[in-house]
């Protein structure tokens, strides 16, 4: 049992102790320090620690452990102003308190691993350390201090690191970077509450301007962007939703109201934080309006399942919205500041290529520009001035997406459905659309799509001389109205020519149209897409006779019903000479939904291979004139591939422009160009690129240098 | 004078000699029709040097001929690389083999026979890649030994991965370079940023998917 200490008797110990060790430091002592003193006086701090265990014994270590840190800073201001006599043993001197903090902290090891431990106070080796950083705060706080003596110190740091300035990151650095962060947490707190917002960001731009003279005056440069970065952190990026949120002077609320300019122009420095905040902002909000469509989008899912709804449209709407109001921001507070446009940019970019529900982005896009320009757009009726200025935006926010090939390929397909099925508003808003996508991102964007509404527009013209022609040619009018349009191969989507055998009245039809187009034309051949077209039929059912607006696949079908009253699915299929699914769906449309003008057996909702099928004379409705729509299937899947497998020919195309005039080039750089060159068309995937680069290789388009494997030759 | 001319005119003569049974040597294994040492004479002249014809320094007599058809060596080339490996008997043949190894393994000379086997292996007019099964032996043949771990697991993914049938030069000159520069098994400092081909960004995605 070791015998009871008092404390101060204790101390007396401990403070002889640390004067031999003064003294010993200071070259003014012969006794060198031995290990038995060592132990010795780590006894001492042990007993007066342990001691009266029950009771107050922790009492004994906090006053330990304050006596310590005073001991540390007397010796710091003791010494302190021989530094500025012997400047020339400064470095000396610094080893020497490191020496005194290593082994003072030796002595009260003990101390540090019982008493620190359970009370969480900072290391003993931290606490001396911390001494210096108490300095900065000082002069933070307005203080003035010897900012010599801390340069001092800190190029001491930088000089005793053996390699490099890693003591000085470690030992120093940290603590201060620490520190700062500290400091500027209980600033933020302070000023956050109370301060409006331009008064808080004065207050940002003036600390971030200290610190910044701060590094100059005495700490290393390579301190520089960290110690802004933390400042930046805690007084922003920590509060920054209170200070876009703060009810009566928030940013967002300074944005509203046109504000924020002023203080703006102020910084100069924090521009960049303060276009973080910006960015992130909106890209928060657009977030939830992404995730909120998904969240429709699946409710929407339980109750109506195949339609591709209109949360799309409403999330569209409204990220229109949030364009419209931070672009005026960008324009009007920020004084259409690039630093701003860039953020507001970026953020969009961040959430117009966010998926909904399984769609992409192209897609939800392509759709939206479809419902605007369909005639019967469902819910949206606007007026051509909102189409127009509808669209302007749009285009606007397709600058964002990624997959602007993808988006193309949408926007065909459905311009294709709305040009055939004449759901088309008008040619004006089509070619408006067209234009303002061609100035965006190039003729060769668009230029399939114009083709395609000039293919219409001639069509007509085509019509009209067909009538003339018909009116003029009078043998060969058959009682029969057609219509043609005729497509430019390439132009168009690729559907496959359907095989249909085609109905005697319909062939003839087709026999005069031949003669007059081949009449007027050249070395043209005409392929029928009987899938697109539309007839006309009069049934004469035994209630009344009912005019049936149907496709050329379902009006084939019925025809077949003039010459047989049953027949069987296989019948059917043969005498159409079409495959089965293509028979399916026109079968189905006439027998399973609401007008059932052929009677199947067996009487159920799905057609199979052993279906008969029975001409219904008995069929009515309440009207004179039906349609029968016949359900058309999205081929998405077809889009995506294609598009997919339209890409490498672009990068390979891309890869080979850009070696043919660098000659020689690096990998990174030649990524770079490339995916700077095909930017305007889609966001190339990195791999894709190598791959491609690879196959050029392997083409001999390209070679690897010999000595630098990074480095691409073109080869001619 | 005349004793440097005498020197001079039976060094030749012993040139000439050395040329005779070097001529000798491949008539013994030549096909009388062809003119060549065809797939038969190589596997006789194997025999008689003791080592399999799969045997890598079987390859590297070809690198040493230049040989341009793989199972073939035309008297031009037998001449070559029996001139240079100063060989006019089996015995010598034999002898010189060691040597030939050790001359291959001398770094710059590596390469050359590195790519060098991937040409040899590219028998059909414009063939350019070779299948991964071939490759497959190829890397065992002519790196297994230096490079064991790796050719191993390197195998392990070529016979294992679907995105590739065939190899070609560019990836089979990446897969030495591989090996010579990353540290292995733990690719500490494989860059997937650098031009390294696709292939072996998708080998060290393998390995770490397979290592966790």
């Amino acid at each position: 049992m070791a015998k009871t200490v008092d404390l101060e008797k204790g101390w007396e110990e401990m403070k002889k102790g640390m004067a031999k060790l003064k003294a010993t430091l200071e070259g003014q002592s012969d006794s060198p320090f031995d290990s038995e003193e060592s132990v010795k006086l780590y006894t001492t701090v042990f007993n007066l620690c342990t001691q009266n265990r029950k009771s107050d014994h922790t009492e004994y270590a906090a006053e330990l452990y304050k006596r310590y840190r005073s001991a540390i800073n007397e010796y710091i201001n003791e010494t302190k102003e021989t530094w500025h006599i012997f400047s020339e043993r400064t470095s000396e001197r610094w080893s020497n308190h490191n020496i005194m903090v290593r082994w003072l902290s030796k002595f009260f090891s003990y101390l540090d691993r019982y008493y620190v431990v359970k009370q969480s106070l900072p290391n003993l080796a931290e606490a001396g350390k911390a001494c210096f950083h108490d300095l900065i705060e000082q002069e933070r706080e307005g203080g003035q201090i010897d900012r010599d003596l801390v340069r001092s110190v800190v190029s001491m740091f930088r000089d005793v690191g053996v390699s490099g300035i890693e003591l000085y990151e470690n030992d120093f650095e940290v603590y201060m970077l620490e520190n700062t962060s500290v400091y500027y947490a209980r600033k933020a707190l302070d000023h956050i509450l109370v301060d409006s917002c331009p008064d808080y960001m004065l207050m940002v731009e003036q600390c971030l301007k200290t610190e910044k003279e701060r590094v100059s005056h005495y700490l290393c440069p390579s301190t520089e962007p960290k110690l802004l970065e933390k400042t930046q952190h805690e007084l922003l990026f920590v509060h920054a939703n209170q200070l876009l949120e703060k009810e009566s002077s928030g940013l967002s609320r300074l944005l509203e109201d046109g504000q924020v300019c002023i203080s703006i122009s102020v910084i100069t420095n924090g521009l960049e934080s303060v276009s973080t905040i910006f960015r992130e902002h909106v890209t928060s909000i657009g977030q939830a309006l992404v995730r909120n469509a998904a969240d429709e989008a699946s409710h929407k899912k339980v109750e109506s399942k195949d339609i591709v709804g209109f949360p799309e449209q409403v999330f569209l709407r409204k990220v229109i919205d949030l364009h419209d109001k931070y672009l005026s921001y960008v324009n009007g507070c920020f004084m259409n500041n690039l630093i701003f446009q860039k953020a507001l940019d970026e953020a969009f970019e961040v959430f117009c290529n966010k998926q909904i529900a399984g769609v992409s982005s192209a897609e939800i896009f392509a759709t939206f520009c479809d419902r605007i320009l369909k005639k019967d757009g469902g819910s949206e009726k606007l007026t051509d001035e909102a189409i127009e200025e509808t669209l302007d935006k749009i285009v606007k926010l397709i600058v964002h997406l990624h997959e602007k090939d993808l988006f193309a390929e949408f926007c065909r397909k459905k311009l294709s459905r709305r040009l055939l099925s004449d759901r088309s508003v008008n040619e004006e808003h089509e070619m408006s659309l067209l234009s303002k996508l061609k100035q965006q991102f190039g003729g060769q964007f668009t230029s399939k799509m114009e083709g395609m509404v000039e293919d219409l527009i001639l069509g007509r013209e085509k019509q009209v001389e067909f009538g003339n022609y018909l009116r003029d040619n009078p043998h060969e009018n058959r009682g029969t109205d057609m219509s043609v349009t005729v497509l430019t191969t390439g132009f168009w989507p690729t559907y496959k020519s359907s095989e249909l055998n085609v109905p005697t009245e319909l062939i003839r039809c087709i026999e005069v149209f031949s003669r007059f187009y081949t009449s007027n034309t050249r070395n043209r051949k005409l392929t029928w897409m009987f899938q697109f077209g539309y007839c006309n039929l009069i049934g004469r059912f035994k209630p009344k006779p009912i005019e049936l607006q149907l496709s050329t696949h379902q009006a084939a079908t019925l025809l077949l019903f003039n010459t047989s009253e049953r027949l069987s699915f296989s019948e059917i299929m043969s005498q159409l000479n079409l495959p089965s699914e293509e028979v399916k769906k026109p079968l189905h449309s006439l027998s399973c939904s609401n007008y059932k003008v052929l009677i199947k057996e067996p009487d159920n909702k799905a057609i199979s291979s052993s279906d008969v099928f029975e001409f219904n004379s008995m069929f009515t409705d309440k009207m004179r004139r039906i349609k029968i729509p016949l359900p058309h299937t999205e081929e998405k899947k077809k889009v995506t591939v294609d598009v997919d497998r339209s890409r490498p020919f672009a990068i390979d195309a891309a890869v080979v422009r850009i070696m043919k005039s660098r000659k020689a080039l690096g990998y990174q750089q030649l990524l770079m160009e490339c995916v700077e060159q095909l930017n305007r068309i889609f966001k190339p995937d990195v791999r894709l690129i190598k791959k491609r680069i690879e196959d050029l290789i392997h083409r001999d388009y390209l070679e690897r240098d010999e000595d630098d494997v990074s480095m691409f030759r073109y080869k001619a | 004078m005349l004793d440097a001319k005498g020197q001079e005119i039976t060094s030749s003569k012993a040139i000439i000699k050395e040329l005779e049974r070097i001529d000798h040597l491949f008539n013994l294994y030549a096909n009388r029709s062809s003119g060549m040492i065809d797939p038969e004479g190589i596997e006789a002249l194997c025999s008689d040097l003791e080592v399999d014809h799969t045997d890598v320094r079987i390859l590297m007599l070809a690198w040493k001929m230049k040989a341009e058809k793989q199972g073939y060596f035309t008297l031009d080339e037998w001449r070559r690389g029996l001139k240079a490996l100063r060989a006019d008997t089996i015995s010598k043949l034999k002898k010189a083999l060691p040597e030939l190894e050790k001359e291959v393994r001398r770094p710059p000379n590596f390469v050359d026979f590195y790519s060098y086997a991937f040409r040899y292996c590219l028998t059909e007019e414009k063939q350019k890649s070779i299948d991964i099964e071939s490759i497959c032996q190829l890397l065992d043949l002519v790196l297994g030994s230096q490079f064991h771990p790796q050719v191993d697991m390197l195998i392990d993914y070529l016979k294992t991965q679907k995105d590739y049938k065939v190899i070609n030069m560019d990836q089979w000159m990446g897969f030495l370079r591989f090996c010579n520069e990353i540290s292995f098994p733990d690719l500490s400092n494989y860059d997937p940023d650098l031009a390294w081909p696709l292939i072996l960004d998708n080998f060290v995605e393998w390995m770490i998917a397979k290592q966790s």
